[in-house]
């Protein structure tokens, strides 16, 4: 199993396409932060437009927390399309290639050859969740320097002391993990069901915007499926980054406004990914190997 | 109706015209206040906007004679009510051309008071009219309105404590309008939820908002450099 | 001696496609078992199945002695599988492929070890060259290396010489001559060629539409006493005629568009030439087949058939 585990993982970085989410980031990334450090007064002035009126804002807003959030909400929209790339190919390119029955004709179990691949497949979102966390976290802090963290949600403002928002962006990242390891978890399962890659891809990603248009419609017959679908918790990461008030409306440093909803959220995507897996696994088992 | 209206306007100037000159009294509060050429004072800040989710920050307050004023977070970021930073009482007080009328009395956190409306005689001030409560015996401005030009209406409360004899408060409340904060959920990114619609009463508590000073302590006349106030 | 292979009515369906149809067969060690049909035959859906890539609708495979579905990773840690094309990781060496495979098949070679098999295959001096840039030729000698690395008992070749240029298809069956002979290994080989097969079998399965149409000892069926000749003359029916007047009427199997078919011993071929010419009939081609390739013409290609029929 670990050498199975090893092989997978050796594979995954042998090719070229892995590369190419690493490598969107890092452009992404850094059109990001060209923009930003070039305009970013005009883009918090935009931002802040409505408030001004009443209220002067002062203090370095767009220090390198504020960058951090600034991607995070742009880009892990679409940091599923880049796991998709790798996830939704982990079994379809092998047969697209025709290694895969060339693999399974070696004295390998199917459901350890299967389990390998899906936590090499975790490897990867979690390598590349880490590598967006050194560019948009870290070297943001570099770039920006770090300040207060002050966010404009749809009905409120929120204002996180510096000291209180690293720890946030730990668990931010930690979920946002979890999430995209969901998004790992169907691209794999789906990738089970093609003999090439780009019928999982597409299909990983269609069902991701479907589901995204069903979580953000706010049509009363859909709310009932809702809370069950992933995409609805997969923003579960901002939940970071609202915090406690007291009676006297004093925002209380180290805390979560609705932590239960981030373990609710936690448990239904990895609830998805078990289940993604078993099911992958279950498929698997019976599967004709044709290509 | 449009009678009746008429007659009430017509009894408040009337009143008007006939109150006290309290000129005299709010001289004697300025200089009590004009002791203080100088301070810097610490203390905490707590921004009070239903909207707005802020913990309390440390503050450093720089004051100079005659109108300069800065509230300093060290590093952060503040929240304060657009143009309502500068006013103090200092600065209410810092034109001397004024007309102080006396609206009577009035009873201010348990104290009674004398209300005197201050209006500018510069046509051009940004603010249209000052109402100060002042406890007569100890020379002290309870609580202070202000309309502006721009930036609309502020109510300041102070208390007083070690600082009195200064006509330093200990406490200092500014109260303030705000507009509705919205910002649609696609900007945000964030998904619909199901939320109870707000009363029209929580709707009218939702628009004041309150920014509190608690100073904690006073560096009274040691000098301070003009640099201090640039941004 | 047990059979190294025993399948038992082997079946597999594919909806209502029935691939293979109660198949059974045994290859004996140390043999080279030819596994003959043409394509769709139900050839790769077996060798799959033997392979454990596909699984049998019904049926049993034996292999070792052992059921495959209960003892695979066992089953399995002994056979070398080329399946199809040889495909292996473009992106990686041909170095790099032969050790992954090796640690998939349970060892830990050298690199001397795996230098000399790439070696044995012609291929050391591309060892670390990309796969990508392989001929069809290189990448199935790669595919044998990766099939051979971890010294399997069983070695199942399905459709070796696919692709591949004469020199390449002599490459492999002195391959598979020297695995059995040399190496004593047992060697499943399919091909929808019965010219590929009757070089190198020791046994023959025939199969079409999933179903087993004849098997037997190679000798047997390759046996020189029974020829097919197929006479093409100017005037085939005139020639039926005169033939059938003659000593070879006793021969005479039927006679088709393309000629006239007789069933004669290999070595009676000269007699039949010279009698040819005396009764002058004017020959313009003689070919001599097995019996074997006749028949497995006549079962494996409907127009065949429909002309024996006319």
């Amino acid at each position: 199993m670990w050498t199975l585990f090893q092989i997978e993982v050796y594979k995954i970085f042998r090719r070229p396409r892995t590369y190419i989410a690493f490598a969107a980031i890092t452009g992404l990334i850094g059109i990001i932060q060209f923009g930003l450090k070039l305009d970013g007064e005009q883009y918090v002035e935009f931002m802040m437009r409505d408030i001004t009126s009443s209220i002067t804002i002062e203090g370095n807003i767009l220090n390198g927390y504020q960058v951090c959030y600034i991607v995070l909400q742009v880009l892990l929209v679409h940091v599923p399309l880049l796991i998709a790339l790798v996830a939704a190919d982990m079994i379809s390119g092998e047969a697209n290639m025709g290694t895969l029955r060339l693999l399974l004709t070696k004295p390998i179990s199917r459901d350890a050859f299967l389990v390998a691949k899906f936590m090499a497949t975790m490897v990867y979102t979690l390598l590349l969740l880490i590598w967006l966390a050194i560019l948009a976290l870290f070297l943001n802090m570099l770039i920006f320097g770090t300040d207060d963290l002050f966010l404009l949600k749809s009905s409120y403002i929120v204002l996180l002391r510096e000291n209180d928002i690293f720890w946030r962006y730990c668990g931010a990242f930690a979920f946002a993990a979890l999430a995209m390891s969901t998004v790992a978890a169907l691209g794999f399962l789906l990738s089970l069901f093609a003999n090439n890659s780009i019928g999982p891809i597409v299909a990983t990603m269609s069902i991701i915007v479907f589901l995204t248009i069903l979580s953000t419609l706010n049509i009363p017959l859909f709310s009932y499926v809702k809370p069950y679908l992933f995409t609805t918790h997969m923003i579960g990461w901002k939940e970071f980054f609202d915090i406690k008030v007291n009676a006297s409306n004093e925002a209380l440093s180290g805390t979560i406004q609705h932590p239960m909803r981030i373990v609710q959220s936690a448990m239904v995507l990895l609830t998805h990914i078990v289940l993604f897996l078993l099911i992958s696994i279950w498929v698997f088992r019976k599967k004709d190997i044709l290509s | 109706m449009k009678k009746i209206r008429l007659l009430v306007f017509s009894c408040m100037l009337v009143a008007g015209i006939q109150a006290q000159d309290m000129t005299p009294l709010v001289q004697k509060v300025r200089a009590k206040i004009e002791q203080v050429k100088d301070y810097v004072a610490v203390g905490t800040m707590k921004t009070d906007v239903s909207f707005i989710k802020a913990p309390i920050g440390k503050v450093k307050v720089y004051f100079k004679k005659p109108d300069l004023f800065s509230i300093k977070k060290e590093g952060g970021i503040s929240l304060l009510p657009k143009g309502g930073v500068s006013i103090n009482m200092s600065s209410l007080m810092a034109t001397t051309s004024f007309v102080a009328l006396s609206a009577g009395e009035a009873v201010v956190d348990g104290i009674k008071t004398r209300v005197v409306k201050l209006l500018p005689m510069n046509e051009n001030s940004e603010v249209i009219l000052t109402t100060l409560y002042i406890q007569e015996a100890t020379l002290l401005v309870l609580k202070a309105v202000t309309s502006t030009r721009e930036n609309g209406t502020y109510e300041m409360t102070m208390q007083y404590g070690a600082y009195q004899q200064y006509g330093l408060p200990d406490k200092v409340i500014f109260s303030f309008n705000t507009k509705d904060y919205k910002l649609p959920k696609g900007i945000t990114l964030e998904f619909e939820e199901e939320t109870k619609p707000l009363t029209e009463a929580e709707k009218i508590k939702n628009r004041k908002g309150r920014v509190e000073i608690n100073y904690s302590a006073f560096t009274i006349n040691q000098g301070l450099a003009d640099a201090v106030f640039k941004k | 001696m047990q059979p190294l292979v025993k399948i038992t009515a082997l079946t597999k369906q594919f909806g209502h496609l029935t691939a293979v149809d109660h198949l059974s067969f045994s290859v004996e060690p140390a043999s080279v078992y030819g596994f003959l049909g043409q394509n769709g035959a139900g050839k790769s859906t077996t060798i799959r199945m033997l392979t454990g890539l596909i699984m049998p609708t019904s049926g049993e495979i034996e292999i070792f002695g052992l059921s495959l579905a209960k003892h695979k990773k066992e089953i399995l840690q002994q056979i070398g599988a080329v399946i199809e094309k040889p495909d292996v990781y473009q992106y990686l060496s041909a170095y790099d492929n032969l050790q992954l495979f090796a640690r998939l098949s349970g060892i830990r070679p050298t690199r001397v070890s795996l230098m000399d098999q790439l070696a044995q295959v012609g291929l050391a001096d591309r060892a670390k060259d990309k796969v990508a840039g392989f001929s069809q030729g290189m990448k199935q000698r790669l595919g044998i290396a990766i099939a051979l690395v971890h010294q399997p008992q069983l070695i199942i070749l399905d459709e070796p010489t696919n692709g591949l240029d004469p020199q390449g298809i002599a490459d492999i069956r002195h391959l598979i001559i020297h695995l059995r002979t040399e190496m004593k290994k047992t060697v499943i080989v399919s091909s929808h060629l019965l010219s590929e097969i009757e070089q190198v079998a020791t046994q023959l399965l025939i199969i079409h539409k999933g179903k087993k149409v004849k098997e037997g000892n190679a000798s047997e069926l390759f046996d020189p006493a029974k020829t097919v000749v197929q006479l093409s003359t100017e005037q085939n029916e005139t020639a039926w005629a005169v033939l059938q007047n003659s000593a070879w009427q006793p021969y005479l199997e039927r006679i088709t568009p393309e000629g006239i078919i007789l069933k004669v011993d290999r070595r009676q071929i000269p007699a039949l030439h010279q009698s040819l010419v005396q009764l002058q009939i004017p020959l313009i081609s003689l070919q001599p087949r097995h019996s074997l390739e006749d028949y497995f013409l006549q079962v494996t290609t409907p127009g065949y058939v429909d002309t024996l029929s006319n």
